[in-house]
């Protein structure tokens, strides 16, 4: 195949949304089949990524490359490798999801919806794909305008808030990220090319400074323990496409930016901080979890569900090692597939009942048995039962953190045991004990809304019962990271250090 | 003696700006349609634009110099008049300020900007300073019957006329040390003198006389109440001009004149731009009325220039001139829009646009993502360019500083934003369009985002 694979599955959903954008008001339908239209043909048009990717190497793949601002060397390059891909590939499929489950909650401006949704993916994918740190900013920064205005117009009643919170803490993050970025640069030979930086060694207090900033913009992204306070407001008050992006893809380009930027273009300084980094997810990892249990709104104690799930993404990555790494990556597949679902399943319930309030719901599994069924199944995978999703990646995380420090991963493991009793009394309060009679005459779910969780369903057991298919994919790019983040670069470095240090500072 | 006759060809685009200002004075006792004078004012701008490449040169032994530092903000200032010209023809007949003076005071003050950025000389400077000040005040107050207007323009000039005072003040120190008022031969002269209190007091006024026109803390009073009670098209020429050229002749002064002085203006600057910086962002977050959350934003946005200065470099130095064009652009589009509502003075005013007017609120949109920084506007790549500059010249504290301010400006746009998007309102907005100030908002946006998705074209 010769076309630029990339730049297709990135403007295709933004030229989509100019496309909405200049539609009628009043063509509702045609502006909700043109959305599914272009989210279907785009997840179409990535599976060829899937399955024409070349396992055996680490190097960035269908990449692409112009120039694009000369003065600044700066290029348009793209590719992506075994653990962008995944990615990807979520982001495609999630976002026909959001389309599907939003057919007929969103009713006031329709047009705006599914062209700010567009956008959302077009540059979500950006982030994953961008092998230049500028471009990889653009985009970064960019998706921060849809995603403001999907929160706050069509969010619930504190939506208002909830949409400043989640711009400010974001932006603050970024731009200290973006000083970082020129230092870089500067530091780099005035490039922004990503693998030229990884090759590079930069000396160790510079590499310190760098982290930190970086840290600023993706500990808010992922979001760890001190500064995810804004992600329970703007989880429960998004509206359900809102919270399958933001739990799905949009907390995961957080920890994707400690893979891909911390980890390999700051190496020493990673493994300086790692132990730093354990424990700040392992306080997420209990804290989260532990906060869950007094949750009284069922979106609430799903997004409080993420600090603690990502707590482990965080766990894996730092804990430096393969089991580890892997696990974190397809950890952060599995949150997306299963809070993804979680959400989708509330959206749908909320759709009825217009109540987000626990002690609202009751026997819901007499009233609602289609419904019961498949939410039970993202309960599990949430859990981490053996056989779904869930289990494997917390184990391998478990795995990884405890070689790294028997301590945190036995500490992390308290998690799950939260985990499960939060999940289950959840699950106990909404679809078993007595009928609430505000449950009664509620219709159980059609079929557009059994097929928008089927994918994910399926999801859910096939990386159980066999994550060879996506483990295979990411194996040489991590274990090429692996290599990168435990070398000795020490030695390498020029004897002038202290010079370049206090350039840096002053 | 024998004078030769100075070069004019040097001094072509500031002649013909002001034989169209003249021209329309008296034109305006021929037609009663102001509009037709606009559109002089609009044709001299353009054979301004087109004969302003051959006009490179030095003339009048140096006191008048068209490089391309100048040719830079001279188009700078084209920009912005033929912005304002389409902006006011619908306006000001709205505000009953339809006077033919409107127009020619209009070009009179873009002159005397254009003096000020090819000025090689104090004096010439100060000429150039003067008739774009007296030419604003004039504007400021040309509502003449709303007192709100009345004000302004007072205050404008008793602020105006202090500051000029101050620079006439340091003008004469520096002269009375070195002999002359050329702005390099002072420089020479400076090499050879020692750095001597009075210098240093001279160039503090000079310094302080340009914060006061680019509206720098602590020097800014005068901005939000001036911008407040100007006609709104005066406060979006006014927002631009006047401080493009101010940052002009900072640019030459120091970056010439004072150059050997470096180690001792630039910590003043630096805590100009701190303070600037947080005296606009916040006291801009508390405003109600947009045309003073403008005015505060335009101060905030002087800090971030002054950023470029303080770098000290010929890198610094772009990054501030092309930061000022992407400005103009920017603040020119919002202001457009505030002129295109015909309630929409109060931030309140915006709440439910998106409903009634979805256009006009996509635009503003636009605007204040811009004014905010956020890719892929041109607001970006302004910022970018500044920062770039500066961390590159050892000030990387210094643009953290300037980043969280960003972020705090942030909240302040979009607060607009929100108000646009998320409140509803009872009643429908009601907008006043025209084709010009439809060709304004068209030129503004697609600048916006042409600048931003290739910068290429602005920068090397």
């Amino acid at each position: 195949m010769d076309y630029p694979i990339l730049s297709t599955v990135i403007f295709l959903p933004i030229l989509g949304a100019l496309l909405i954008f200049i539609m009628k008001r009043s063509s509702e339908a045609l502006i909700k089949w043109t959305a599914l239209a272009i989210s279907i043909i785009n997840f179409v048009l990535s599976v060829p990524l899937f399955t024409n990717f070349d396992k055996t190497t680490a190097a960035m793949q269908f990449t692409e490359k112009t120039q694009w601002i000369s003065a600044w060397n700066i290029n348009y390059s793209l590719g992506v490798d075994g653990i962008s891909v995944l990615f990807v590939l979520l982001s495609t499929l999630l976002t026909i999801l959001c389309v599907t489950v939003s057919w007929n909650s969103i009713k006031q401006k329709t047009k705006e919806f599914y062209a700010a949704l567009l956008l959302i993916e077009g540059s979500m994918i950006g982030v994953f794909c961008s092998t230049d740190l500028f471009l990889f900013y653009i985009f970064w920064e960019a998706m921060l305008i849809p995603m403001y205005l999907l929160i706050g117009i069509w969010g619930g009643p504190n939506r208002v808030y909830a949409a400043i919170k989640f711009f400010l803490y974001t932006l603050v993050g970024s731009v200290l990220m973006l000083v970082g970025i020129i230092v870089l640069y500067l530091n780099t030979g005035k490039s922004f090319d990503i693998l030229q930086m990884m090759a590079t060694n930069y000396p160790f207090n510079l590499q310190m400074i760098l982290f930190w900033a970086f840290f600023a913009a993706f500990a808010v992204k992922v979001p760890m323990f001190p500064v995810h306070t804004w992600l329970p407001d703007a989880h429960t008050e998004a509206p359900t496409a809102g919270s399958v992006i933001l739990a799905g893809i949009l907390i995961k380009m957080g920890a994707y930016g400690f893979l891909r930027f911390s980890m390999p273009i700051l190496p020493e300084a990673t493994r300086a901080m790692a132990p730093a980094m354990m424990v700040l997810s392992v306080i997420a990892i209990i804290y989260g979890a532990v906060i869950c249990l007094g949750q009284t709104d069922l979106k609430r104690l799903i997004a409080y569900s993420s600090v603690s799930h990502m707590g482990f993404v965080t766990l894996g990555i730092f804990a430096l090692n393969l089991q580890g790494l892997q696990g974190g990556i397809l950890q952060m597949i599995n949150h997306g597939i299963v809070t993804g679902g979680l959400f989708l399943c509330i959206g749908m319930v909320y759709d009825r009942t217009h109540t987000r309030k626990i002690v609202d719901y009751g026997g819901a599994a007499s009233v609602l048995p289609v419904y019961a069924a498949l939410f039970i199944v993202f309960t599990l995978a949430s859990i981490g039962l053996p056989g779904t999703n869930g289990f494997v990646g917390e184990f391998l995380i478990i795995l990884g953190g405890f070689s790294a420090s028997k301590i945190m991963g036995t500490l992390s493991a308290t998690g799950i045991i939260i985990g499960a009793a939060y999940m289950l009394w959840l699950y106990q309060r909404v679809f078993f004990m007595e009928t609430n009679p505000k449950m009664q005459g509620h219709t159980d779910i059609d079929l557009r809304e059994i097929l928008t969780l089927l994918p994910l369903i399926v999801l859910v057991f096939w990386i159980g019962v066999y994550p060879n298919t996506f483990l295979s994919i990411m194996d040489v790019s991590v274990q090429h990271l692996v290599a990168r983040v435990n070398s000795p670069g020490l030695q390498n470095i020029q004897p002038n250090v202290a010079q370049q240090i206090i350039e840096v500072i002053k | 003696m024998n004078i030769p006759f100075p070069n004019l060809a040097t001094l072509m685009p500031e002649i013909i700006i002001s034989v169209a200002a003249m021209l329309l004075l008296m034109l305006d006792f021929v037609f009663k349609e102001k509009s037709y004078l606009a559109l002089i004012g609009a044709l001299a701008a353009g054979i301004v634009l087109y004969v302003m490449p051959a006009s490179y040169g030095v003339t009048f032994g140096g006191m008048f110099i068209s490089d391309s530092y100048s040719m830079y903000f001279k188009l700078i200032f084209i920009v912005n008049l033929a912005l304002t010209l389409l902006l006011s023809l619908k306006y000001i007949e709205r505000e009953k300020a339809e006077f033919g003076e409107y127009y020619s005071l209009l070009l009179f003050a873009t002159v005397g900007m254009m003096i000020m950025a090819s000025a090689g000389d104090f004096i010439v400077l100060y000429l150039g300073l003067e008739l774009m000040a007296l030419s604003t005040y004039i504007l400021a107050g040309i509502k003449r019957h709303d007192i709100k207007s009345n004000e302004a323009a007072l205050k404008y000039f008793l602020m105006g006329a202090f500051s000029s005072a101050l620079l006439l003040y340091g003008i004469s120190l520096v002269y009375g040390l070195t002999a002359t008022t050329d702005l390099y031969r002072i420089a020479e002269q400076l090499k050879q003198t020692e750095v001597s209190s009075v210098l240093l007091l001279g160039m503090l006024l000079i310094a302080v006389a340009f914060c006061f026109k680019i509206a720098a803390a602590p020097f800014h009073m005068w901005a939000p109440d001036v911008y407040e009670g100007a006609p709104t098209s005066i406060t979006a020429f006014m927002s631009v001009g006047p401080k493009a050229a101010g940052f002009a002749v900072i640019g030459r002064v120091f970056y010439v004149t004072f150059h050997g002085l470096q180690t001792d203006w630039t910590p003043i600057l630096i805590g100009i731009a701190i303070l600037t910086m947080a005296v606009g962002n916040i006291l801009a977050l508390v405003q109600t009325n947009i045309k003073r959350m403008l005015a505060y934003s335009s101060i905030a946005h002087a800090g971030y220039m002054l950023l470029g200065i303080i770098a000290g470099t010929a890198e610094g130095r772009q990054s501030m001139m092309t930061y000022m064009l992407i400005y103009a652009f920017m603040n020119m589009g919002a202001f457009a829009v505030v002129i295109l509502l015909e309630k929409g003075e109060e931030i309140k005013d915006y709440e439910g646009l998106s409903k009634s007017r979805p256009l006009v609120a996509a635009l503003m949109l636009v605007f204040m993502f811009s004014l905010a920084g956020i890719p892929p506007t041109a607001g970006f790549i302004g910022k970018f360019n500044i920062f770039m500059a500066a961390i590159k010249a050892g000030y990387t504290w210094l643009v953290v500083v300037g980043v969280i301010f960003s972020a705090i400006s942030a909240y302040y746009y979009l607060r607009v934003v929100m108000n646009m998007y998320m409140k509803d309102s009872t009643e429908e907005a009601r907008i006043s369009p025209s084709p010009s100030i439809g060709l304004a908002l068209f030129i503004s946006v697609v600048m916006i985002f042409v600048i931003g998705l290739m910068p290429s074209l602005l920068i090397g």
